[in-house]
């Protein structure tokens, strides 16, 4: 192997890197916030990449429909654990919170999909497409189940992924696609090509992780989310209203799922299941940082990258078995460093 | 919830088995029937481990399919390049599984909280990509050909005739694991989930008790595993996969994961679902068999939201209810420990020190326990009791000083060793399993007079030594005045009731000395009163207590001697009345400066 192989291989390890890194701050903030390990993370990636390569193709996206679906089945489950009478209004309310966005953003995406509409546009539509299933999917599948233990909250998010999977095949067949690039950029450095795609992909991960050590450090808003994962009741009774916490979490992940779709659709081919794959990869460093730190969260998903790149080219049959056995050392330490879960709360 | 149920019931599930096994001699019923019920049996085989591993242990496994492969692979490889018997590679399916089980069990049972159904998980993954790599398992195309079982020189090709096989396994383990439930062993692993601290405190080796169900769940899934291999006559890596691990534990959520009744029935229903839906939705649909993991994924969490406990406490209540089980009976205990003389120097705690970085929590303590007495450890809030406490339990390690019980130096053993001693405690918060009766957690106090392991308890040969633990059970319950709660689960208990119960527990264990923490706190006056009462009673009958309590009042009417700590150093000791009139501590507990 000489020189230039290995730096093609950082290269690459370091832009999958970036993207497992997004993945990695969407999982922990979502742990943080509402206690769920969140599994379907991966398919807001396929969804994403799907979305725009259809309307790269001109046309208009099932996932628009989907988007419509989980906002009427989000307003039913919302309404029905109320338990006062439901009137028109309350209905009306709700349908503004759960299904106005995706409603114009379908009626948008069936308008202006035929016209061919440039990159920006495709994926402005895509994230707004998007965006809202976080949300809705928090008030259909895990608020109900708000009081359970992490077990409960992580077999049923096992659920979603399974139906998310599902709908994936639904609405985009198993044919893999790729979608255009945002950027035809090309350039060297040294022996190395660099495409302007990759830029972009650094460039939103440093973004995302500057917001988020912003919005947690300084934002009131932040602090809600925080006082929320440490304590429903407590934060509630300062007045922090933590539905919304956990709506406001599962919309920041899907934006940045849907977000990191749209980044490595034109870098490989993506399937309608791909996304598990990428989200668990992403999940291993959110793990290695415990759940619980962006920056080490970030420096172990470029880890995973690099090493998952260097492992294709060593092994390139074993590069996942190595990837996922890496793991298990990261998971013993952290229980010893973390001591037994039913530990003695004394004095 | 494994209890040996009643008459009637028993009369039902016999019924239900006898139908069961004669369905194959009943004309006109279709084939599909015994598909039906074979995949029902594979999958209920790895359920019923499942259940023993996630409902009743606590430990979610993302990775059972996994083992399925390890035995499923197994037998394919030996008998289709080997030309291995199939009955003999059973037992190579089950060593191997035991090898790769003991393996990833080893890190697996170590990992904590939400840590460990992460990291199935990942060896559920890295396994199955494995399967799909490597040369001699065929890759992703896997083992094709793989002779059928033979019996009596009958080839068991077709589902009918293979249903004998599938089914005696799965009535056999459905037995086992309940008689092992039910058994010493099976109340270690039922505390696993919530009492495992105090499980511990009573000889109980709680990691080694999770390895067991840990290989026993896998024994279940590699002969499961090799099961399907023979039935299916070929084996590729897909059904060994995340996805297939997953679908297990969904049956053993829907079913309700406490008990192996609600495993075999999630087993049964939801495989029936699945196979319904796959002749039915295409139709539906009229497209491709995609929408089943939709439906299944939705199932799921509708399962978790409105019914969180399982469909099985419904169909539990259509049975014939349970008669109330008797009290056990009486036989002898098994030997009782050699217990010291009235006033011997039974504890003797010699400049303990407790030290957290800079903290000094215990500062050069030192104080003498003697047998047949009522010693007071008391204090205020942050005088270093509880850690004084901890320090002669095993559960923290002293920085330095020496700790003597009955002549044997103990500031170096762990917990388990330190109860096999003779040393029973009780917790300031009560650490009982609520789910299992009073009788049962009381009789986790007992574990280390007992020495039926899984074996034994799943054949049923520790029935002798079961009657007198659960004998020590009640009469120690009766004892303590609980004696018409024996049957409720824990749970039901008052929180005074709780205390007492985990006295009883103690008891069981045959102890030398009893160490309670903070057994008042919490109390109303009756409660109290209650238990100073057993207290003395108990203190009367010969048993040494060293208590730690911060309740000046509770311990004063009670305490033969009494130690007072204050910020981490003895500032008195004394008979009670002396203690009383000591300005040091009258002013540790009003307050100099207030």
């Amino acid at each position: 192997m000489d020189t230039t192989i290995l730096l093609f291989l950082l290269q690459d390890g370091l832009t999958n890197g970036a993207i497992y890194a997004l993945l990695g701050l969407a999982l922990v903030l979502v742990f943080a916030v509402t206690r769920v390990i969140f599994v379907p993370q991966g398919e807001f990636v396929a969804y994403g990449a799907l979305t725009l390569a259809t309307f790269d193709a001109g046309r208009a996206p099932g996932t628009a429909w989907l988007g419509l679906a989980f906002g009427l089945a989000a307003t039913a489950s919302e309404l029905s654990s109320e338990r006062r009478r439901v009137g028109l209004r309350r209905l009306l309310q709700s349908l503004a919170s759960t299904t106005a966005v995706p409603l114009l953003a379908a009626a948008a995406a069936f308008i202006v999909a035929p016209m061919r509409p440039p990159s920006w546009i495709s994926v402005l539509l895509t994230l707004a497409i998007i965006v809202p299933m976080g949300p809705n999917l928090y008030r259909i599948a895990f608020r109900p189940l708000a009081d359970g233990s992490v077990l409960t909250l992580f077999i049923a998010s096992i659920g979603v992924h399974f139906a998310m999977t599902g709908l994936g095949l639904v609405f985009f067949g198993a044919e893999g696609v790729r979608a255009r690039p945002l950027s035809d950029l090309v350039f060297s450095v040294g022996p190395i090509p660099v495409t302007g795609q990759t830029l972009f992909v650094y460039a939103a991960t440093i973004l995302a992780m500057t917001a988020l050590a912003l919005f947690f450090g300084r934002a009131l808003l932040g602090k809600a989310l925080i006082a929320t994962a440490m304590n429903r009741l407590g934060a509630r009774l300062v007045g922090v209203r933590t539905e919304m916490s956990g709506r406001l979490a599962f919309a920041l992940a899907a934006l940045i799922g849907a977000l990191s779709g749209v980044l490595i659709a034109p870098m490989t081919t993506i399937y309608y299941d791909t996304g598990f794959l990428i989200g668990l990869k992403g999940f291993i460093a959110a793990i290695i940082g415990a759940l619980a730190s962006y920056p080490v969260t970030a420096l172990a998903a470029l880890a995973v990258g690099i090493i998952e790149s260097l492992a294709s080219f060593f092994a390139s049959n074993f590069k996942e078995a190595i990837v996922f056995t890496l793991i298990i050392p990261v998971l013993l330490w952290l229980s010893l460093a973390h001591g037994p879960a039913d530990a003695e709360e004394g004095h | 919830m494994s209890a040996p149920g009643s008459h009637k019931r028993r009369k039902f599930a016999g019924g239900l088995l006898v139908l069961l096994f004669a369905l194959p001699f009943i004309p006109g019923v279709p084939v599909y029937w015994f598909t039906l019920l074979d995949n029902m049996g594979i999958a209920a085989l790895v359920v019923i481990g499942l259940v023993m591993l996630t409902g009743v242990g606590g430990m979610t496994s993302f990775g059972q399919a996994t083992f399925c492969g390890f035995g499923a692979f197994t037998t394919a490889v030996l008998t289709t390049r080997y030309g291995v018997s199939p009955w003999l590679t059973l037992f190579c399916s089950i060593v191997v599984t035991l090898a790769a089980a003991a393996v990833v069990g080893l890190i697996t049972v170590r990992l904590s909280g939400h840590f460990l159904p992460l990291g199935t998980l990942c060896w559920g993954l890295a396994i199955y990509f494995l399967f799909g790599r490597l040369e001699f398992l065929g890759r992703h195309d896997g083992v094709a050909a793989i002779p059928p079982l033979n019996f009596l020189g009958l080839a068991l090709t077709d589902s009918r005739s293979i249903f004998y096989v599938i089914w005696s396994f799965v009535v056999l383990a459905a037995l086992g694991a309940a008689n092992l439930l039910d058994s010493r062993i099976g109340r270690a692993i039922r505390a696993l989930r919530g009492a495992s601290v105090a499980a511990e405190a009573f000889g109980v080796d709680t990691a080694r008790i999770k390895l067991v169900v840990f290989l026993y769940a896998a024994v279940l899934a590699g002969v499961s595993g090799w099961l399907y291999a023979h039935m299916q006559r070929a084996v590729n890596p897909t059904p060994f996969g995340v996805n297939q691990s997953i679908e297990y534990l969904f049956m053993a959520v829907v079913g309700g994961a406490g008990s192996v009744w609600a495993g075999l029935l999630g087993a049964g229903l939801v495989t029936l679902l699945k196979e319904t839906l796959q002749r039915v939705l295409p139709f539906l649909a009229g497209a491709q068999a995609s929408f089943e993991p939709i439906v299944f994924g939705v199932a799921l969490v509708l399962t978790l939201q409105k019914a969180r406990g399982g469909l099985w406490p419904w169909f539990d209540s259509l049975l014939p209810a349970p008669d109330a089980p008797p009290r056990p009976p009486d036989v002898p205990a098994p030997a009782a420990r050699p217990q010291p003389r009235r006033g011997d120097a039974l504890l003797i705690v010699d400049k303990a020190r407790k030290q957290f970085q800079g903290l000094v929590a215990v500062n050069d303590v030192s104080f003498t326990v003697k047998a047949g007495e009522i010693t007071a450890l008391i204090g205020p809030n942050g005088a270093g009791k509880s850690t004084t406490f901890n320090l002669i339990t095993g559960v923290l390690q002293a920085t330095s000083g020496q700790i003597t019980f009955r002549g044997e130096r103990i500031e170096k053993a762990r917990t388990p060793a330190i109860a096999r001693l003779g040393i029973a405690r009780t917790f300031q918060h009560v650490r009982i399993q609520g789910d299992m009766s009073v009788l049962d957690n009381v009789a986790l106090g007992a574990h280390s007079r007992g020495s039926a392991g899984v074996l034994r308890a799943v054949l049923r040969l520790d029935r002798d030594e079961e009657r007198q633990l659960m004998a020590q059970a009640a009469r120690q319950i009766e004892r303590v005045g609980l004696g018409n709660t024996m049957r409720q689960p824990a749970a039901s208990l008052s929180l005074g009731q709780s205390r007492i119960l985990e006295i009883a527990r103690a008891l069981c264990l045959d102890p030398v000395l009893l160490l309670l923490d903070e057994p008042a706190a919490g109390l109303r006056h009756m409660e109290k009163e209650k238990l100073a009462q057993l207290l003395s009673q108990l203190r009367d009958e010969g048993m040494s207590v060293l208590l730690v309590e911060h309740d000046m009042r509770f311990v004063m009417g009670l305490a033969d001697q009494i130690t007072v700590l204050d910020f981490g150093v003895k500032i008195a000791e004394g008979a009670p009345m002396d203690i009383q009139r000591n300005p040091a501590v009258i002013e540790a507990y009003l307050g100099g400066e207030a």
